[in-house]
């Protein structure tokens, strides 16, 4: 894991451990360093562990072992209320008895800011987030997105310089969602705020992250820029996470450098990358992404590699068609080709021979 | 028609809009109303019109004109500041009024009424009306002596019956009526004749109230019966007016002989002197201010309770003030109000924290914990003011523990008990619950994470409490004051029992004119005035806190 270790990290989880009940880890030997201005994502299933590293972060939670440090300085010796850490809730947390103006003046009047000065920075945030004409309203008396908005400005009106956010969009419709993604990376990007992002939606994760970190059983499996993330996956669970895939189980019978040969359960031998196997004899599981499957002779690339199929159903998506396959005994066998005027649109019963390169089939464990 | 016509909105059918929801709505109203029917019935019956019974005894005082009618109708020719007595006709009035209400027994009734606003009046009804025979036996001897006839039932009932003498019938019975308080039934068997009534009155009114008596009451046949002694000194009376005595020689009806022989020797009666013989019996007779408060309270209504209940009195120039020395009851409602706030002052302070800790527990702890607070509900409550005695007393567990400690010289131990602090520390334990249940609930709903926002705003513990959780616990707080302020307020078996004198409430009051001195008009007007406190204090808060800001829950 050589990408944890950042020369000058604004925050940094050193060989972090978290139980609550002292018999199970939730949080298991967590290695993170996030530089400042970047927009990191934790993505992983429910019960992964995401919040609870996030609260250890905001100061709501002590990790069990370990260290979390804030620019330099272990945040064991700060008062969450001296961290300078702004959090965006996921149920939003606008404080019911204030209205939205009062809201977003809560953290400058603790921080004693004078009330001109005050006044001034609210009407800013409000701006920001186009709710300028809100500010008198009770948050009961705002739409969700609206909501989300006055939560994210409250988290950013006192100008942190890290911003925390548990699936702050969770509650929104997907249109609105969409909306608000781009705004809080924009926002995020044009403040130059270092932002912790926790979410179980991988497109969310994909297009809003410069680092995701893929959480599963408390650990981090994958640490890595969202391309890397969904073309060179690490491990199967992230494979499998993260978009569409296909996966064969085999075992290997030979490796060479960059390349490995898998035969497959049915009999069938394949090349593959070695990126998770190390021995001969190994079990693995290959993953080949849908769309880098193709089974027009004359798009194949040359040193494809090729293989029969059975088309079981073929779904129209009006963008994509996604056919389901049996390939080498895998009924699950999906591959996904463009609305493409020339497209030929599969039947299911019918016949036909489909191929790949080897460099996009990854070899991981089993 | 004509302006439904103009109505914009009209329903499929034709019909206005508003016509059709109200139908509409009409069905599901009556629906509504008939299931609380049952309910409504039965608060009706079992709790509104009591209460509203009770509240109208505060200012009831039909017992004393319905008592002496005569006597009042009399006395409003009195100048009460004339400082002397009234005259004969009042006492003679007194007399009539007084001998019907001995006979049934009704006037001790009266005097314990007029005991609650003079003392001494109980024992003067009482004692007066025993002797009233005798204030009549003069002139019934003197009578008889003229005209033996005037011995026999037979011909007074002969003398006295006649026609067309029902106005006068129905008027005393209406007046017995009201005096025993219920319809009496059944028929006279006696028609007093309009003749005499306009020759004799005083006698034709006697008589009547004797054979109604006679009749209705004791069910003798009347012609059978001597009349009362009061009857003969009525007979008296009619006698002495000269105008009468002209009116007799003409009269030719029954027992005219006798009557006109009775007429003649009118100079052989004694002289009908009640007013002298009232004041022989009792001397109280003769001063003005028992007439002066039998005038105050002849009204059927009176402002009397309210005006003792807030420490004042009727006097002849209106309301005024009680002595100095008399007044307790604004002194009692003054302390009950302040105890009561102390007792929802000191349940906010110990209730709150518990509350708190227990929405912030895990639901398993906190359901033990729960059944902790709930366990008072458990016992009798006059098992745990009892057990609060044990503790409190001076020789009691709280004093051994703090003279053990050395905390108290065992010379000077705490009066912790028959004082206002024994009051507010049991009525402080036993309504506790009532405070930490709507708080709980409250709390309950205050998702933790508005704290944690609160902090991570830059909010230290005490600010974030203050300015966030605080004021979202405040519906809390005012269900759980308002509900142990007004438990408070109405509490009376636990200041009986560890308040002494100085920690007792109003309701200790009311209860002891309910049961021990039976002035239930008094306890009337001391309850109404509780109630009307009591919802001053709620519209008083409904304008400051607000009403709506009150949650029990959810
Ligand atoms: N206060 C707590 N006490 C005990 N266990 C807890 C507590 N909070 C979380 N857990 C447990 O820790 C694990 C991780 O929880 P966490 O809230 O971090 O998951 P998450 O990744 O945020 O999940 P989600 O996506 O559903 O929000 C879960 O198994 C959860 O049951
Ligand atoms: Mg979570």
């Amino acid at each position: 894991m050589a990408d944890t270790q950042i020369k000058d990290a604004f925050v940094e989880f050193e060989r972090v451990q978290k139980s609550y009940d002292g018999e199970n880890l939730v949080v298991k030997d967590l290695n993170l360093a996030l530089p400042k201005g970047e927009f990191l994502t934790m993505l992983g299933p429910s019960g992964s562990g995401k919040t609870t590293c996030l609260m250890m972060l905001a100061g709501f939670e002590t990790a069990t072992y370990g260290d979390i440090r804030l620019d330099g300085v272990s945040i064991n010796n700060i008062p969450p209320h001296k961290r300078g850490i702004g959090m965006v809730f996921q149920n939003y947390a606008l404080f019911p008895h204030m209205t939205i103006a009062e809201n977003l003046a809560f953290p400058l009047e603790v921080r004693r800011i004078g009330k001109s000065e005050r006044e001034k920075k609210v009407r800013r945030a409000l701006d920001m987030v186009e709710m300028g004409e809100f500010g008198g309203r009770r948050p009961a008396q705002l739409s969700g997105g609206q909501q989300q908005r006055v939560a994210l400005a409250r988290a950013l009106v006192f100008e942190p310089e890290l911003v925390l956010m548990d699936e702050p969009l969770g509650a929104l419709d997907k249109q609105l969602r969409e909306k608000m993604q781009f705004e809080i990376t924009h926002l995020a990007h044009q403040l130059g705020i270092t932002t912790v992002y926790v979410t179980h939606d991988q497109t969310e994760a994909l297009t809003m992250s410069d680092r995701v970190a893929v959480f599963d059983d408390g650990r981090i499996q994958q640490l890595a820029p969202p391309d890397r993330l969904y073309e060179a996956p690490e491990n199967s669970f992230v494979a499998q996470f993260i978009g569409e895939n296909n996966t064969l189980e085999g075992v290997v019978t030979e490796i060479r450098g960059q390349t490995c040969v898998v035969k497959l359960d049915d009999g069938e031998v394949i090349d593959a990358v070695p990126v998770n196997v190390s021995a001969v004899g190994e079990r693995t599981r290959v993953s080949i992404r849908p769309e880098r499957v193709e089974y027009n002779k004359e798009r194949m690339q040359e040193g494809a590699h090729t293989l029969k199929a059975k088309v079981l159903e073929f779904i129209y998506m009006g963008d994509i068609f996604r056919t389901r396959l049996s390939v080498a005994g895998n009924d699950e066998f999906i591959i996904k080709t463009r609305n493409a005027p020339d497209q030929e649109r599969l039947r299911p019963g019918q016949e036909i021979e489909i191929g790949w390169m080897a460099e996009d089939c990854r070899a991981l464990d089993a | 028609m004509t302006d439904t016509a103009q109505e914009p909105m009209l329903a499929a059918d034709g019909r206005p809009l508003k016509q059709s929801l109200a139908r509409a709505l009409r069905r599901q109203k009556t629906r509504a109303l008939l299931m609380i029917a049952p309910l409504l019935l039965f608060v009706m019956l079992t709790f509104v019109i009591p209460i509203l019974s009770m509240l109208m005894r505060s200012v009831e005082n039909a017992i004393v004109p319905d008592t002496l009618p005569g006597t009042v109708a009399a006395l409003s020719a009195w100048d009460a500041s004339s400082g002397r007595a009234p005259d004969e006709v009042v006492y003679r009035h007194l007399f009539i009024d007084l001998f019907k209400a001995a006979e049934a027994k009704e006037h001790t009734k009266l005097g314990t009424r007029l005991n609650y606003e003079q003392t001494g009046q109980s024992s003067l009804f009482r004692t007066s009306g025993r002797k009233l025979d005798d204030l009549a036996e003069p002139y019934q001897d003197a009578i008889e002596d003229i005209s033996p006839d005037f011995k026999e039932a037979a011909f007074w009932y002969e003398l006295m019956s006649g026609e067309d003498g029902s106005a006068l019938l129905a008027q005393r019975r209406d007046l017995w009526n009201a005096l025993v308080g219920e319809e009496l039934s059944g028929e006279a068997g006696f028609m007093p004749s309009a003749q005499i009534a306009q020759l004799l009155p005083w006698t034709a009114r006697a008589y009547t109230d004797f054979a109604l008596w006679s009749a209705l009451v004791k069910n003798d046949t009347v012609a059978e019966e001597r009349p009362w002694e009061a009857v003969y000194a009525a007979l008296a009376m009619d006698l002495e007016d000269p105008a009468k005595r002209q009116a007799i020689a003409d009269y030719d009806g029954a027992g005219a002989a006798q009557l006109q022989a009775l007429a003649a020797a009118q100079s052989d009666l004694p002289a009908v002197r009640l007013r002298e013989g009232f004041i022989e019996l009792n001397r109280s007779w003769g001063e003005p201010r028992i007439w002066t408060t039998i005038k105050l309270y002849s009204p059927r209504y009176t402002p009397g309770y309210f005006l003792n209940a807030v420490d004042m009195q009727l006097s002849p120039d209106g309301a005024e003030a009680k002595p100095e020395n008399q007044q307790i009851y604004t002194q009692l409602f003054k302390r009950t109000l302040i105890m009561a706030l102390i007792i929802t002052g000191s349940c906010i302070l110990l209730g709150y924290p518990v509350a708190w800790i227990l929405a912030n527990l895990p639901a398993r702890t906190a359901n033990v914990l729960m059944i902790l607070v709930l366990l008072p509900f458990w016992t009798s409550l006059l098992v745990r003011t009892s057990a609060w005695k044990v503790l409190l007393q001076q020789q009691g567990v709280i004093n051994e523990i703090l003279v053990w400690l050395g905390f108290v010289d065992d010379a000077n131990r705490l009066v912790l008990m028959n004082n206002a602090t024994g009051t507010v520390i049991a009525m402080t334990h036993i309504l506790l619950p009532f405070m930490i249940l709507p708080l709980y609930s409250v709390m309950k709903t205050i998702p933790p994470s508005y704290l944690r926002a609160a902090k991570s705003l830059g909010a230290t513990n005490w600010t974030a409490f203050r300015r966030v959780y605080f004021p979202q616990s405040v519906p809390g707080i005012g269900a759980g004051s308002i509900l142990v302020f007004i438990l408070a307020i109405g509490y009376y078996i636990t200041p009986e029992i560890v308040g002494g004198t100085s920690g007792v409430f109003i309701s200790n009051r009311i209860a002891y004119h309910i049961s021990s001195s039976l002035n239930w008009g008094l306890a009337a007007a001391l309850g109404t005035i509780l109630l009307v406190v009591v919802l001053a204090l709620y519209w008083l808060y409904d304008r400051i806190v607000g009403i709506d800001n009150v949650k029990l829950g959810g």
